[in-house]
């Protein structure tokens, strides 16, 4: 069904001699936005993002604000999802812990992103000794357990702020991302085209900015996406186990960490689910998303 | 094209002595262990307008031969001097300039386009590079070398996944004379291509030839392909030129037993059975011996149905027999 519908597109396309050409580029949005799943990730992940943005006029609470009058309260009309174990009101911290659970996912991607775009570039363009070098250097930081690490840099720090924790994340995930780019520049090195460049003498800027990066593009995009997903869970856990961003500021994974009460966790559910749900959901969407890119970037890996 | 006026007689390149080793690292220190002779002592010139056709197998190090002479890859040994510049030496800062004056089509027209660039900014690339024209004198360039392929301006806005494996070839010509060089290496630009367009691609390269008064190293692996565009063809062997002669002289005279046997190896139909012209094939036995460690003296004398005991011991140097026409060969030399 679908392909014959594909077919005739192209049937029809090939009949138009006026119709516009599309890059590379061009195709992959065009098969990314026929892919559902993708789309349904997207429109999600946009609520709740505007979710976050808009916090201040979804709820007239604050959410550092405790009111040790009304501990542990259960939905009512002014809290619709009851208070916390300091008062303070659950709904509101919901929608203003989506920002930092996002910002803290989005920041920690760019971060690492940047590292391992430009060490990976460096690597894979220029090789020999440089390369050995930075290989030498992920080697060092995979073989370093994360979570220990994590927790010892956070430790001797004491006093943990957005920015310290998305450094931590960052510098100890970009390997992974290094290793992608540098694979994808090894490769493509290797290609004509790129002989091709250099025989017209272009210079390395140019090679690596018109040629390597956008041939490159697609899986670094996809990896960084579904990092974004990972970095999420990585400050949830670490907020659940109390080695996050610290209160009052809300994220979800300090949220969940009321449900370590046996008395929270049984009698209110309010309190702990919907932090849990934002978490799994925007997670999925974004996996549902980098799916989707993988399979807009790379044709053959289409399963449908 | 016949050359007969001094004029055109100049010399545009002069390859000296050029030596190309790669390193065989081994051990688990990664030691050089020994040298991958690709190009081992090749020299020639390429004179103005003329085309020079490189013959040899897979292997024998054509291919790096033109990328050393266009310094893609670096030499080991030896000089290349164009337009009377010594480039061999030249940092890769100092021979952009050059670039303007050489250019390269490869082979396989698939691996040798970005394929996230469209034609019109594939063949504007060289123009933005050299930096030298305003945008619209790119744009008339790039208009008018389009079509001097045979494409439509309207092409401009397409992308290579939209073109057959000629017209991407079409391409890449494009892309190499926008900037009007003087000296085109050819890699192979049709052994790609079916049988039916390579004919079309060699007649427009000629044609461009003429147009633009290009001089062309042209690079093949069989000898009908090279006998249609060249002047003079040279053959190459494990790295170096077994023999290198005027067309005419090469076709009807081979002088080394590695170029009668390439010869004879192309299929003839012959319909007159009864022919006197009926040639023996001369069947080559055996693969070609690994350039990391060549046969000792003549690399040719493993497969030779000629060889004699002074080809292991001697190795034969390129002596002028007639006039431009020169062989590798001990079979024409005095002790």
């Amino acid at each position: 069904m679908q392909t014959s519908q594909n077919n005739t597109i192209q049937i029809e396309s090939i009949d138009q001699p006026d119709r516009k050409h599309r890059s590379p580029l061009q195709l992959s949005v065009h098969r990314f936005l026929k892919n559902k799943l993708a789309l349904v990730g997207i429109i999600v992940l946009f609520v709740i993002i505007l979710g976050a943005i808009f916090a201040p006029y979804l709820t007239d609470h604050d959410p550092r604000k405790s009111n040790l009058m009304l501990v542990e309260q259960g939905p009512s009309s002014d809290n619709i999802l009851g208070t916390d174990a300091s008062g303070r009101d659950n709904f509101a911290r919901l929608l203003y812990g989506a920002r930092v659970s996002l910002t803290v996912g989005f920041s920690a991607m760019l971060f690492t992103l940047s590292i391992g775009l430009v060490l990976g570039a460096l690597a894979g363009y220029y090789g020999g000794k440089i390369d050995n070098f930075i290989m030498r250097l992920t080697d060092l930081v995979l073989a370093l357990p994360f979570l220990v690490l994590a927790l010892t840099i956070i430790a001797l720090l004491g006093k943990v702020t957005i920015g310290i924790f998305v450094t931590v994340i960052a510098i100890t995930s970009w390997p992974t991302l290094t290793r992608i780019v540098r694979g994808s520049f090894l490769s493509l090195r290797e290609q004509e085209f790129v002989l091709g460049a250099r025989a017209i003498g272009a210079s390395d800027f140019r090679i690596i900015f018109r040629h390597f990066i956008p041939n490159a593009i697609g899986p670094i995009i996809v990896n960084a996406t579904l990092m974004m997903a990972t970095m999420i869970i990585i400050e949830s856990a670490l907020s659940f186990i109390g080695f996050g961003i610290p209160q009052p500021t809300p994220t979800w994974g300090n949220m969940i960490s009321e449900a370590q009460s046996i008395r929270i966790l049984r009698y209110h559910p309010e309190a702990w689910i919907p932090p849990g749900v934002g978490i799994l959901v925007t997670v999925l969407a974004i996996n549902f998303i980098g799916d989707g890119l993988r399979d807009a970037f790379d044709p053959k890996s289409d399963r449908r | 094209m016949t050359l007969t006026t001094k004029d055109e007689q100049e010399i545009l390149v002069d390859v000296k002595n050029i030596k190309k080793y790669f390193p065989i690292k081994g051990g688990v220190l990664k030691r050089t262990i020994g040298h991958l002779k690709a190009v081992d002592d090749v020299s020639f010139t390429i004179r103005k307008g003329e085309t020079l056709g490189i013959v040899g197998e897979s292997g024998s190090g054509k291919s790096t031969l033109g990328r050393v002479i266009l310094r893609l890859l670096e030499p080991t040994d030896g000089q290349v001097i164009f337009n009377d510049v010594d480039i061999s030496y030249l940092s890769q800062r100092k021979i952009r300039p050059q670039r303007e004056d050489m250019q390269i089509i490869f082979q396989d027209p698939f691996a040798s386009l970005n394929s996230k660039m469209s034609v019109g900014q594939l063949v504007e690339e060289p123009l933005i590079v050299q930096g030298k024209m305003s945008k619209e004198e790119r744009k008339k360039r790039v208009i008018e070398i389009i079509e001097k392929v045979g494409l439509r301006a309207d092409d401009r806005q397409k992308y290579p996944h939209e073109f057959s494996g000629g017209q991407r070839q079409r391409i890449s010509i494009a892309r190499a004379l926008v900037i009007h060089p003087k000296f085109v290496i050819c890699d192979e630009p049709v052994s790609a291509l079916d049988v039916s367009i390579q004919a079309q691609v060699l007649n427009l390269m000629k044609d461009l030839q003429d147009d633009l008064g290009l001089t062309y190293l042209f690079i093949a692996h069989d000898l009908s392909v090279v006998k249609h565009i060249s002047d003079r063809v040279a053959v190459m062997y494990l790295g170096r030129f077994v023999e290198i002669a005027p067309k005419q002289a090469l076709y009807t005279n081979a002088l080394h037993p590695y170029t009668q046997a390439l010869l004879s190896s192309i299929p003839v139909i012959d319909l007159n059975e009864e022919s006197n012209h009926k040639q023996r094939k001369i069947a080559l036995t055996g693969d070609l011996p690994s350039p990391a460690n060549p046969p000792s003296g003549c690399t040719f004398r493993t497969r030779c149905p000629q060889a004699h005991d002074r080809c292991a011991i001697e190795r034969p140097e390129l002596i002028e027999l007639e006039t431009d026409h020169f062989v590798a060969c001990h079979l024409y030399s005095e002790e």
